[in-house]
């Protein structure tokens, strides 16, 4: 049987969720310019918060969902009022160590609470897998593909239409402009740490379905770095073809070079590739490039 | 007593702790009127409407002394998204349209503080009846206008706001002259229609005096002259230095030979 139809499926599949954790990236660089290291993290609790609602308390399914977003835009807010709130104006470098620094003490905080054990989420998708006719996927990936793509949608209708999501926009582009209009913006940025908050979690909530968690399961969302690069750092649509592309690549790459390399390339390739776009398009290929006007 | 909408007493603006801007700015503006603010690059004219929209903490800049009173309340304290709130919306210098918004979506921006959904929807239709060009790049990214467009379209956004005061900073800035004056023309409109009472600086004195009733002169932090229109276009001074006319009161020759040159008869 030809496995490249079976690869490229499945890499769609999981493609879908990086895209989702990376649209929880790429809103808060969209609005506030930060450039979220703990994105992974917000996952990896997004995940426990739902081991905690679902197999520690009982919610069913849809509830525990919903409780997720939550609390995980609870977390996304406080962190921007709590924290990066007093970092505004202060260099990159800084607000970058400040989120790398999070990121280890969400993790530690992780393991004090749920320790370091290895969990699995209750099942909470039909078991039965998805024949395609050319392939077969997996039930968890199935519908975490299809939750994922229903979350950045929704996200990306927001953004486009709603008042809130065209004033986020307004103030990405101007911030003294943004005021001008009476935008309250630094309750724009609470808003989009909220939402990165949510997408991040809801994203974590499908991997951990997958794959189940750990404290260490913020490093798979290191791989969202190749995503937005490859997408742009502030474009939604860049980062949903980012995580699609990203996804069918490390699997097309696993499948195919594997037996030769002895396996590993199926973490390694999204990096290769990420240096890869750097080299030849440094503003990605769907970055935004600066209107002038000539 | 005249019923001002706004009084700037006395201010002193600071920036980084030192550097001194303002030294004692006084100014009034009156319901429903046009003022116009003048001066050269430098005098502070910029620093005052951000003193008055609470622009100063985010440029590291600060009131220091005395105060500013919008519709009989002090304003001390309020940040910028909340005097928007309270009715004044000041027009940026530079135009600062959203560039990778549509021309519909700024006009969306400009009516952000507004709940009025038909209140809204009839002033938009206000805008495309002054600035007719607008209504056919209604999708158009507001990067891609011409430079007349993004100042129609930043007029515009400040009308949807319904403010009682509109700040205008520069509204001549990079604009060829017929389009300044229609420019100047619609915001003489826009005051008697709407009745909106406008606080306009300008470095076109000519343009700005033609549709103010008073005018301030400020030099150096603080105001150096004011007076009704008609008396700065009277005074000699003013005609020299602000208005390019030579002394027999018609236009400046630069070919005649000067020996000196006029000074000012203020103190600055």
């Amino acid at each position: 049987m030809d496995i490249l139809p079976q690869l490229i499926v499945s890499g769609l599949a999981t493609g879908g969720v990086y895209a989702l954790i990376a649209l929880g990236f790429v809103l808060i660089y969209k609005a506030t310019h930060i450039i979220n290291f703990a994105t992974g993290e917000f996952m990896m609790i997004g995940a426990y918060f739902c081991y905690t609602f679902m197999a520690l308390a009982g919610v069913p399914v849809l509830p525990a969902f919903l409780l997720v977003m939550v609390c995980a835009a609870i977390l996304g807010f406080m962190v921007e009022r709590v924290i990066l709130r007093h970092m505004l104006g202060q260099p990159v470098i800084s607000i970058i160590m400040v989120t790398i620094g999070l990121s280890s003490i969400l993790m530690g905080l992780a393991e004090i609470i749920w320790t370091s054990q290895f969990k699995n989420l209750p099942p909470m998708f039909p078991r039965a897998p998805l024949n395609l006719g050319v392939a077969v996927v997996r039930s968890n990936l199935a519908y975490g593909f299809i939750i994922s793509m229903a979350a950045v949608g929704a996200f990306a209708l927001i953004f486009k239409y709603a008042k809130a999501g065209v004033a986020m926009r307004a103030t990405a582009g101007d911030q003294m402009a943004a005021f001008s209009m009476g935008i309250n913006v630094k309750s724009m940025f609470s808003l989009a740490w909220a939402l990165g908050g949510i997408a991040a979690a809801l994203g974590g909530v499908i991997i951990g379905a997958i794959g189940g968690i750990s404290p260490t399961l913020g490093a798979v969302g290191l791989k969202i770095f190749p995503v937005v690069i490859l997408g742009g750092l502030d474009s939604i649509g860049g980062a949903v073809l980012g995580g699609l592309i990203i996804g069918v690549l490390e699997n097309l790459a696993g499948g195919y070079l594997d037996p030769f390399f002895g396996g590993g390339v199926k973490e390694v390739a999204p990096f290769v590739f990420m240096v890869l776009v750097l080299l030849l398009k440094p503003y990605g290929l769907f970055g935004k490039e600066e209107i002038e006007r000539l | 007593m005249e019923d001002h909408i706004l009084a700037v007493n006395n201010i002193e603006v600071v920036y980084n702790h030192v550097v001194l801007v303002l030294k004692g700015m006084s100014l009034k503006v009156p319901r429903g009127a046009v003022v116009a603010l003048l001066g050269s690059n430098g005098a502070g004219k910029t620093t005052t409407l951000k003193a008055i929209s609470g622009f100063l903490p985010l440029e590291n800049g600060e009131i220091t002394d005395g105060g500013v009173d919008f519709d009989g309340q002090p304003l001390k304290g309020l940040a910028p998204h909340q005097i928007v709130r309270a009715g004044v919306f000041q027009v940026l210098e530079g135009r600062r349209v959203f560039e990778d918004l549509t021309v519909e979506e700024n006009l969306a921006c400009g009516a952000y503080t507004r709940r009025d959904k038909g209140g809204v929807a009839s002033d938009l239709d206000k805008c495309f009846a002054y600035f007719p060009p607008l209504k056919k790049r209604l999708k158009n990214l507001a990067g891609y206008l011409s430079g007349g467009e993004q100042q129609m379209l930043a007029i515009s956004r400040a009308l949807l706001a319904r403010p009682k005061l509109m700040l205008l900073d520069e509204p001549s800035l990079g604009l060829a002259p017929l389009l300044v004056e229609e420019i100047f023309g619609i915001i003489g409109q826009i005051n008697r229609q709407e009745g909106t009472t406008i606080l306009l600086v300008e470095q076109n004195a000519q343009m700005a005096l033609s549709v103010s009733s008073y005018g301030y002169i400020m030099e150096n932090g603080r105001v150096v002259m004011d007076g009704p229109v008609e008396r700065l276009l009277a005074d000699q001074d003013v005609q020299e230095f602000y208005l390019g006319l030579g002394s027999g009161g018609g236009r400046k020759s630069y070919h005649e030979v000067k020996h000196y040159k006029r000074r000012k008869r203020w103190l600055s």
